[in-house]
């Protein structure tokens, strides 16, 4: 039976039972141990694992993601928390030079299996520098693999794979997502890297959406049904390695395609979705690809800005119509 | 006066036929009625007869061609008659077959037409000529939508030809070589079926090697009904009527690309038992597409039973040499009185079609009459 737990149960377990299962896997970060995680996502774990397993840190994203990527050539399976992904960018000069790149430059001799997880994109009136959507940053390098699920059971799924991959993975949550409830699998399941899936069946136009946007997108499928609009909704749940297979599917069947990310236009993951599409299935689109993004400035304060500057239904059915050239 | 001779249109859905067998030569002398070819229409293969005596000037369109209705094949009248100009009005003459095939690809996309990817591809793949579409997106560029007009109108217009099978083809002939000289009239009978039916549940119970059906009890009453009245186990042979005193029971057998009818030889001089095991073998094998053609010829007699696919009724067509079919539909619970009270009842409705040139009403509703009651009283077949 398929049970009802939230985003944030989700991970708990599938960190919990990764941990249980092996135990070179460890949970380090700032207060993940004795507060249990800034979104209670380690609740239990350092009572569980102990303090060897489950490491408490300062104010150092640099330092202890360095450390981490040090233990893993050594042949653990560290799992970073960074409190939001804003803060990753003080660990950049590790990600992407020494995890993305020491198996590349160690001929193999070498690898770095790592996740980096943490909540990505606003939340409410966090302010410009804790509200940002970063993965493209991330997706831009070589050597990183970027996962970003938007439902319990794909979380749990995907964590696990990311877990038992040999190479970085950076994980993207959202603190909205953390509370939202969803049916999970049974026990020890996984979801392989790197493959799409077709949440919402539809005809005449594909909607790709990820993380909180695919929330957006499903609201705006069944809007878009009421007008008789058979929207299909796709969500990559992996960033990179794209699955394109099942993307140009989509695109090749409807001929319309609306890409959603909250994230900022310019170089923006979905320009590199649309671009892919066009080289796969320009003959059969009717017209250009849209994009419905996060606002191209930093996040405002002020909710009623905070709201104008993130994608929402009304947008996304816009965006739709205007593919199907409807007014 | 020269005649022309033409493709002829004989039937409403008859848009072309092919020249099988021209049975005279040219030069050779024809008389009106005269079987003049072999014409294969979308139902059957007929013989076109001369409509006019003289000579067979002149043969236009070969054996195996195909030409529409209404095309000019052949020419008759006297000898050394001048027919420029007949065949002057004749169409040009017919390429083969090769050149008329479909290129393929369809009308290429005009070059001026503002049109998106996905029109592009559609017009190619269904042929539709983009300057004969009217935009309507934006810059008046052809969208999807605007084809949609076209690729209905494409797909409303589109046939699957499926070639005849052997089989197909037999069928053909055979239904319409009967239907249209053999002159049918039909004839209906309610029968009461709840001691069959308890026999062939009784049957199932027991689990016999062979189990008995509704159709061993029809083959049954059929032969113990033709046996009284042998006038209906006979066949027209054009001066004389031909009584048979096998009685060979034909069962219609559906098959997945059409039927075939078996015939149960002999089923006068054959028990209820021996009728069952000879039926069960019999369309096993028909099924299996195992039977010699003697095995599927020269039914005396005909039964088609759509009974399992909860026909009420139904009338068959008489596969000469036979002169009669039973159709038989299902068995129905319906309301029957009896000694004044209203109770259910298990009835079954058969339809006998009857060649008039052999049988007459009154003999085959005498024939039902005896058939009926055997098949009330199935405990006595």
């Amino acid at each position: 039976m398929p049970t009802k737990v939230t985003y944030r149960e989700a991970l708990n377990q599938a960190l919990k039972e990764e941990m249980q299962r092996d135990d070179r896997v460890f949970l380090i970060g700032e207060d993940v141990a004795y507060y249990q995680g800034a979104f209670k996502v380690s609740k239990g774990f350092l009572e569980e694992f102990g303090s060897r397993r489950v490491v408490d840190t300062p104010i150092t994203e640099l330092g202890f993601t360095g450390l981490a990527i040090g233990a893993a050539m050594g042949g653990l399976r560290p799992v970073v928390e960074v409190m939001t992904f804003n803060f990753a960018i003080l660990a950049m000069d590790q990600i992407v030079n020494n995890a993305a790149k020491i198996r590349y430059m160690s001929g193999g001799q070498l690898s770095v299996p790592i996740v980096i997880r943490g909540p990505g994109s606003a939340a409410h009136q966090l302010g410009a520098q804790h509200s940002q959507s970063l993965e493209a940053w991330f997706c831009h390098v070589p050597g990183l693999k970027v996962v970003a699920p938007a439902t319990p059971h794909d979380a749990k799924g995907l964590i696990k794979s990311a877990i038992r991959d040999e190479n970085p993975v950076i994980f993207i949550e959202a603190q909205l997502l953390y509370p939202m409830q969803g049916e999970i699998g049974d026990g020890d399941y996984t979801i392989p890297l790197g493959i799409a899936e077709v949440k919402r069946a539809g005809t005449d136009v594909t909607l790709i959406a990820y993380s909180k946007m695919l929330l957006v997108a499903l609201e705006a499928a069944e809007k878009l049904a009421q007008e008789g609009i058979q929207a299909e909704v796709v969500d990559p749940r992996t960033l990179r390695p794209l699955d394109l297979t099942t993307l140009a599917a989509s695109a090749k069947k409807t001929g319309k395609v609306v890409i959603v990310e909250e994230g900022w236009p310019f170089a923006g993951l979905g320009a590199q979705i649309a671009e892919s599409l066009y080289r796969r299935v320009f003959d059969y689109l009717d017209g250009p690809i849209v994009r419905v993004t996060g606002r191209d400035a930093p996040m405002p304060y002020a909710r009623n800005l905070e709201d104008a500057a993130i994608p929402d239904v009304d947008q996304v059915v816009a965006a739709a119509r205007q593919v199907l050239y409807r007014r | 006066m020269a005649s022309r001779v033409i493709m002829p249109k004989l039937t409403d859905s008859m848009e072309e036929g092919v020249v099988v067998k021209w049975r005279k030569a040219e030069g050779e002398r024809v008389e009106s009625g005269d079987v003049l070819a072999e014409i294969e229409t979308d139902k059957a293969v007929m013989d076109l007869e001369a409509f006019a005596s003289g000579t067979l000037l002149k043969i236009l369109v070969p054996e195996g061609t195909t030409v529409p209705s209404g095309t000019l094949i052949g020419v008759i009248g006297e000898s050394e008659e001048d027919i420029k100009d007949i065949l002057r009005g004749s169409p040009p003459p017919i390429p083969p077959p090769s050149e008329v095939e479909g290129k393929g690809g369809g009308a290429a996309p005009s070059a001026e037409a503002l049109a998106s990817p996905r029109v592009r591809t559609l017009a190619r793949e269904h042929g539709i000529d983009l300057k004969t579409v009217k935009g309507t997106g934006p810059g008046g560029r052809i969208v999807e939508r605007d084809l949609e007009p076209f690729l209905l109108k494409k797909e409303q217009s589109t046939v699957r030809e499926i070639p005849l099978t052997q089989m197909r083809k037999a069928i053909v002939r055979m239904t319409t070589q009967s239907k249209a000289p053999v002159p049918h009239f039909y004839v209906t009978i309610d029968a009461d079926m709840a001691e069959g039916l308890r026999m062939v549940e009784e049957s199932k119970k027991a689990a016999t090697p062979f189990p008995l059906s509704i159709n061993h009890l029809l083959i049954a009453a059929s032969a113990r009904a033709l046996k009284q009245h042998p006038g209906l186990n006979a066949s027209f042979a054009g001066e004389t009527i031909r009584i048979f005193s096998s009685i060979d029971i034909g069962i219609a057998v559906a098959l997945e690309d059409g039927l075939i009818v078996p015939v149960l030889r002999d089923c006068g001089s054959k028990t209820l038992e021996q009728i069952v095991e000879a039926e069960r073998s019999l369309v096993a094998r028909a099924r299996q597409r195992d039977l010699t053609p003697e095995e599927y010829t020269g039914a005396t007699f005909l039964i088609s039973n759509l009974g399992k696919f909860d026909v009420e009724s139904f009338s068959a067509v008489i596969l000469p040499p036979a002169a009669a079919a039973l159709a038989v539909g299902s068995v129905r619970e319906v309301p029957v009185v009896r000694d004044g009270k209203v109770e259910v009842g298990h009835r079954m409705t058969l339809t006998l079609s009857c060649d008039h040139r052999v049988i007459d009403g009154a003999v085959a509703a005498q024939f039902l009459q005896t058939f009926k009651q055997a098949l009330v009283r199935a405990r006595d077949l």
